[in-house]
């Protein structure tokens, strides 16, 4: 691996300090599961690697439970996410999503922050935080702003984030009462394997619990980015909710993607995989509001 | 750059010189001569590297050494008693064809091991979750999950004989 020098600045201002030293040849880091392979094979040369993991804020995850708004610290790990019984319960979609990211070991190291930056097609952790409204905060340079987390990808490998820029934290408004959220990671195999496609899915109830007023259908590796099937999502709003209109929902969401063959699959399988699992993941949110209910 | 850290390996203090770019595996088993911990593919894929840091199991392979600094790392070496006892997991995956060629053994211990110190009535399910990114080409990996369950198992009947 070619040598480098390890900052590791304890505040954001800091970092940013150090990377406007810098600018050319830093790189953040922050779990370092992906960066340090990337490294290792040369496909990388910074002679800075600026760690964001001792950023003491990045690495809180709190939900003000007055306001009912969820923050997930950039730094926040993927085993923290799953083993928090808070997200377990409250937010499905999320902990159905990291749990089945790499292996323990790399969910144990890797963000969702990271996660999120790397922006390849299937990140299974952008699809429940675009699923949920979440937000990114951004610091940078010229100070913070805020981006939709379904805004944050332009192609793949490639964010809205400016040199210097570092994604501070993604807050998730409150969710409406009624409400399900479900994710699959559809592959040939559970581990260390990516998604041959990934589905989202969540729904909002009207207190009759049958009418759907609120819908998100979001696909990952269905697009060059993480994508929502708005067609479909507005198909279901006002619809009285079943397997027949999920049905129907799954196919316009199938239409709507830009599936592609690649090595990991063919495009009509994966189609056909939209289909199935946004029916699936609709009941799964079915149960859920009615369990919750 | 050249950085002094300081950390627990197996219990003992440990204070040294060490490059910002060296990977924990490079440290442990390159300077160190601590070859238990195995290098299988260097990118976080196969678990053979796999030590304790903190109490989490993580790829040594891809973990800085200097990010090891003021931590509790645990590696193969540290299991055994040092009058030359195994672990119950050592035993177990001995006594239950846990091991054939051995070196993805002693990532798989030590994924065991962290799983164990945090859950340990961990069922099958969780035992194979925490255990999937361990890659044995060897067994097949079912006498993998049961040398962990007969682990378990050995350490609840100490602990019952401790009682009595």
């Amino acid at each position: 691996m070619k040598p480098f020098t390890y900052l590791s600045p304890t505040t954001i201002e800091e970092a940013i300090s150090f990377f406007g030293e810098h600018s050319q040849t830093s790189k953040y880091m922050a779990g370092g599961t992906d960066i340090i392979v990337k490294v290792k094979e040369g496909w990388m040369e910074p002679d800075f690697l600026i760690s964001l993991k001792n950023i003491e804020e990045m690495s809180a995850l709190h939900k003000n439970e007055a306001t009912g708004e969820l923050s997930i610290g950039a730094l926040v790990t993927h085993a923290v996410l799953e083993k928090s019984l808070m997200i377990q319960n409250q937010y499905p979609i999320i902990y159905d999503a990291v749990s089945n990211i790499g292996s323990l070991q790399v969910r144990n190291m890797g963000t969702i922050g990271g996660n999120l930056i790397n922006a390849v097609p299937s990140a299974d952790g952008a699809i429940p935080l675009i699923a949920l409204d979440g937000v990114a905060l951004l610091h940078g340079p010229d100070g913070e702003r805020s981006s939709e987390v379904k805004d944050l990808f332009i192609a793949p490998y490639k964010t809205i984030l400016k040199p210097g820029e570092i994604l501070k934290k993604i807050t998730i408004p409150p969710q409406a009462p009624n409400t399900g959220s479900a994710y699959m990671k559809f592959g040939r195999r559970a581990a260390m394997e990516l998604p041959l496609i990934g589905i989202g899915v969540l729904l909002t109830l009207d207190d009759d619990l049958t009418t759907c007023n609120r819908a998100r259908i979001c696909l990952g590796v269905a697009a060059p980015t993480p994508m929502r099937a708005l067609e479909a999502e507005n198909f279901l709003i006002g619809k009285e909710i079943n397997e027949e209109i999920l049905i129907e929902a799954g196919n316009m969401a199938a239409e709507e993607s830009k599936v592609r063959d690649s090595v990991r699959g063919k495009a009509w399988h994966r189609k056909e995989m939209i289909r199935v699992y946004v029916k699936r993941m609709g009941l799964k949110c079915l149960e859920i509001i009615k369990n919750g209910a | 750059m050249t950085t002094n850290i300081s950390f627990l390996l197996n219990g003992d203090e440990i204070t040294c010189d060490i490059q910002d770019h060296w990977t924990l595996l490079h440290l442990l088993r390159e300077e160190m001569g601590l070859i238990g911990t195995k290098e299988g593919c260097g990118n976080g894929e196969c678990g053979a590297c796999t030590v304790i840091v903190d109490k989490l199991a993580v790829n040594s392979c891809l973990f800085l050494a200097i990010e090891a600094d003021k931590k509790n790392i645990e590696t193969i070496e540290g299991l055994a008693s040092r009058d030359g006892s195994l672990h119950p997991l050592q035993q177990s995956f001995v006594e239950n064809g846990g091991i054939q060629c051995g070196f993805c053994s002693p990532g798989m211990i030590m994924s065991s091991k962290a799983l164990l110190d945090e859950n340990p009535d961990a069922d099958r399910e969780e035992i194979k979750h925490a255990l999937a990114g361990n890659i044995c080409r060897c067994t097949g990996y079912i006498p993998i999950f049961e040398s962990v369950e007969a682990a378990q198992k050995r350490v609840a009947e100490n602990k019952g004989g401790q009682n009595d």
